[in-house]
């Protein structure tokens, strides 16, 4: 197909982000219910609530994952190798993590003997909680800036990934889809397991903003190239104030009982952040520190127009048809959680 | 040991563990799709019963498959970067692709296969099986898509030289219908549908020799084994056009696959042996003529053996020699149990015969053994190219990537698979121990009202 004078590169880079967007915000919630499970959760029948709660719909919010990976692939070859080859260590970390936490959810329920359950318990709950943070680590990098070589390859080390900007990045990460997740949960659960999630959500939504605020300074401080763009447009900083008002709606709607505008809100501010997150960064996918000059961007990494124009006619085949399924399935699961025969 | 011998260990590994599971959400996908339409047609409460006993076996591999198989996406990035730069272009659409239309399809309908039964209608809950299904093997289209491109590359041209070059897709249909992919992909699914077939046989032939759950088992064996023979047969047929297009398109690796060092015409089929590399000589027992006539139609047809091609350049002969003869007797092996169990199940006396229901029992192993030799061979026999006649693997791997890091990652997923192994068999050996629930002999929800079954009560 001919897209005539599409700016193809842009394009994709916007695509690229939507799909690690929706990521974020569906995934998000499934992880957040993880971080809380073994705090929040303490009775065996109020985890089997909290796994159901998600049951249906994790798998589906993890291939955006794998979706965001293969479009990386095929639109940003060069990302694709540089991240994943450089982040070796912390990838290899997050996908164990990712692997113990799709199994937990599955065996957990398979054997009724407490042992059992409480190590599966385990391995859901630290699982989710270790990719919430890696991937808040990783963000936090390639807002940074990673030292990269002549040919685009990753010139660090594992330890200086490490530095405060970035993890406190992950802190914030976990505490943003802790948040999220017990919002989601109030949605689901009702009666007593409901009054128990409700006490977890206010704390959260403290934690996060309190880290939000911090990050937020940090940024504006360490990381100039970020503020450089936010600077030349003032008018992205009504995204950023868009974002804390979603997130203070969030208290106000659960005050009144409703919590699919409080989910909304949070799911909303998600949104913001990466438009934020995506506004900064833009037209640098892998920004270089300390030599900008070697950054890669959606210029220069890109794939042939050739191949950008022949995904883009196949993300506009294929993405319509799976949000009108996504969307029926969520539909089909809406409600509060039940636990009969079928559930975990 | 190498990051580059570390890294090939490790892709193997992986992929290996994950092509446990695959096969089996594929083969055990179409059955579920034949026997809710079989309930769906006749009411019979038994299949009711299989329906839900298979989709709990079901929803345990994709389990598994799915945590495994995110390793895969992201192994290309993680271990093998400048090959993920050189084919990006062509190979990364192939695996974007399975995301978009293959595993968010059968993850989305998974939540209704599972967890639908009482939410939605027959019919609908017919439908996203039949999904579930088909985005399985969307996700094996896609796939071999990408790995066929790598054995005959197609539709591409090189841009850029030395270590800036890489390939650029010309003709995305091109690329997609290179000249492997299909008679890979119909013999990889043929492959798969064995995988899940034979698993309900063995299920169903372990019942009768325990005697329990005679109906239920009967009815396993007789859909299993119907699908197993079918199965088989085209296992055959599909292998034999993939390697004609071995012949044709990759002639050093059918060289290896024979052992097959000169050139010839009347070139022998050697059915089994063992290949003496270091002398350049094959042993073993073998029939005149047939490979040539079996690749090319005429027992008089030239071979193309390996001494065209240069030592450094050859696979290890003698590996891939007896990976692929291990496939191709493990195929003729199940055409010949298909056989006899439906002859006997014809006759009536397959409950009796102690020694069929055995080997069917483990006839599951068959299909496992076979896919992955079958992949092995095709894999190693590709050596040393990655992308054939244009990357050597050794040139593929990341450059940033230490031994200690491969090694480090190693032992993690060996554990972590050693775990997940372990469970999987006892989770398995438990639900088939544990036997059909005799609950779900009563439809209940949806599926009774749809049916009119409540009101007059379950049988
Ligand atoms: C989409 C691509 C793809 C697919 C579907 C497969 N492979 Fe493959 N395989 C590769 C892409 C690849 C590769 C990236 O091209 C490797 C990595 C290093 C190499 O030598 O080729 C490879 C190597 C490789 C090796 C090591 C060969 C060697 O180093 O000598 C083995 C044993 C396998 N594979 C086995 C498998 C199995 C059991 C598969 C079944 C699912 C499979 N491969 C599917
Ligand atoms: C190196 C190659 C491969 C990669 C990168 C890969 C990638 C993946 C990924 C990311 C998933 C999880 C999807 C989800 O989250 O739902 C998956 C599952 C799956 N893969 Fe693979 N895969 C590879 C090889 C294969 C092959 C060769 C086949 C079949 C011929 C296959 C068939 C499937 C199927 C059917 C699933 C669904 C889950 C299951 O049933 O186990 N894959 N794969
Ligand atoms: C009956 C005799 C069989 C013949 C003649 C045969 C032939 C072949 C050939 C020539 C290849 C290599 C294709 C390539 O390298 O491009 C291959 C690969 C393969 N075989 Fe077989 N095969 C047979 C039986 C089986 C059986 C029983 C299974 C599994 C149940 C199986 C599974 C596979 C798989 C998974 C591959 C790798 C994918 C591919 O390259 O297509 N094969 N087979």
């Amino acid at each position: 197909m001919n897209y005539g004078s599409l700016d193809l590169n842009t394009v994709w880079f916007c695509l690229v982000g939507v799909l690690f967007t929706g990521y974020v915000i569906l995934d998000g919630f499934d992880l957040g219910v993880g971080v809380i499970h073994l705090f929040a959760a303490k009775k065996d029948e109020d985890r089997r609530v909290f796994i159901n709660a998600i049951g249906p719909v994790w798998d589906g919010n993890e291939v955006w994952l794998v979706t965001g990976g293969g479009a990386l692939f095929a639109a940003f070859p060069a990302v694709y190798a540089t991240v994943f080859s450089g982040f070796y260590l912390a990838f290899m970390a997050l996908l164990c993590a990712l692997i113990f936490r799709a199994v937990a959810i599955e065996f957990r329920s398979k054997h009724p003997s407490p042992r059992w359950r409480a190590f599966w318990d385990g391995g859901f709950a630290l699982g989710s909680g270790v990719s919430a943070l890696l991937i808040g680590v990783a963000m936090g990098n390639i807002a940074w800036g990673i030292p990269l070589d002549a040919r685009g390859e990753f010139a660090g080390s594992f330890l200086g990934m490490l530095h405060p900007y970035a993890l406190m990045m992950g802190v914030t990460t976990v505490a943003l889809f802790a948040m999220h997740g017990s919002i989601y949960l109030l949605l689901k659960t009702e009666g007593e397991i409901q009054a128990r999630v409700r006490r977890w959500v206010n704390p959260l939504i403290i934690a996060f903003i309190l880290c939000y605020v911090i990050v937020t300074l940090a940024t504006l401080l360490y990381v100039p190239h970020v503020t450089a763009a936010f600077r030349s447009e003032p008018w992205f900083f009504v995204v950023a104030v868009a974002v804390v008002l979603a997130i203070a709606n969030i208290p106000r709607e659960i005050n009144v009982g409703k919590e699919f505008y409080a989910f909304l809100s949070s799911c909303a501010a998600m949104f913001g952040l990466m438009v934020i997150f995506g506004i900064g960064s833009f037209p640098n996918l892998v920004f270089s520190n300390p030599n900008p000059e070697l950054s890669l961007t959606a210029f220069n990494a890109s794939s042939s127009q050739k191949t950008l124009g022949i995904m883009l006619t196949i993300a506009l085949i294929g993405v319509p048809v799976v949000i009108a399924y996504t969307a029926s399935v969520y539909w089909i699961f809406r409600g509060k959680v039940k636990l009969d025969k079928t559930s975990y | 040991m190498s990051v580059l011998l570390l890294s090939r260990l490790q892709f193997a590994l992986t992929i290996t563990f994950h092509y446990l599971y695959p096969p089996l959400s594929i083969g055990l996908g179409i059955l579920l799709v034949v026997i809710e339409a079989l309930w769906l047609i006749t009411r019979n409460p038994l299949y009711h019963q299989m329906a839900r006993y298979w989709t709990k076996v079901f929803a345990l591999t994709f389990a598994i498959g799915v945590a495994t198989g995110i390793v895969m996406e992201f192994e290309f990035g993680t271990n093998w970067a400048t090959y993920s730069r050189y084919v990006g272009d062509v190979f990364g659409s192939a695996l974007a692709a399975e995301g978009i239309f293959a595993f968010f399809l059968e993850s989305g309908f998974l939540a209704v296969l599972l967890f639908g039964w009482d939410k939605v209608g027959p019919k609908m809950h017919f439908f996203s099986t039949c999904m579930v299904a088909l985005g399985a093997h969307f996700s094996a289209v896609w796939i071999v898509v990408a790995n066929s491109w790598m054995q005959t590359p197609a539709g591409f041209h090189i841009v850029g030289t030395g270590l800036n070059a890489r390939a650029e897709v010309t003709d995305f249909w091109a690329m997609v219908f290179n000249p492997s992919s299909m008679q890979r992909l119909s013999h990889t699914l043929s492959g798969a549908w064995q995988a899940g077939a034979w698993l309900m046989v063995s299920v169903g032939a372990w019942y009768l020799l325990r005697r329990r759950h005679r109906e239920f088992a009967l009815a396993s064996v007789r859909i299993g084994l119907a699908f197993a023979l079918f199965a088989s047969l085209l296992t055959l047929l599909t292998g034999h056009k993939s390697a004609e297009g071995v012949a044709k398109n990759q002639p050093e690796k059918l060289a290896a696959f024979e052992g097959l060092y000169v050139t010839r015409t009347h070139a022998p089929l050697t059915l089994f042996g063992w290949v003496d590399a270091k002398n350049e000589k094959t042993h073993g027992y073998a029939i005149p003529g047939l490979l040539s006539w079996l690749a090319h139609g005429k027992t008089s047809a030239k071979v193309t053996g390996l001494n065209e091609t240069a030592p450094a350049d050859r696979p290890p002969v003698n590996f891939t020699f007896q990976l692929f003869h291990l496939m191709v007797a493990v195929g003729f092996t199940m055409i010949g149990l298909a056989l006899w169990a439906v002859w006997a199940l014809w006759r009536g006396s397959l409950e009796r015969s102690r020694v069929l229901l055995w080997l069917m029992t483990f006839a599951v192993l068959g299909p496992q053994i076979a896919n992955q030799a079958g992949w092995w061979a095709a894999e190693v026999g590709r050596q040393p190219w990655i992308v054939y006649h244009l990357l050597k693997t050794s040139a593929a791997l990341s450059a940033v990537v230490t031994a200690n890091e491969v090694v480090a990652s190693m032992v993690m997923f060996s554990l972590v698979y050693m775990l997940l192994f372990a469970v999987f068999v006892f989770l398995l050996n438990d639900k088939i121990q544990h036997g059909p629930d005799d609950s779900d002999l009563n439809p209940a929800g949806k599926w009774a009202l749809g049916f009119g079954l409540k009101s007059k009560g379950a049988k």
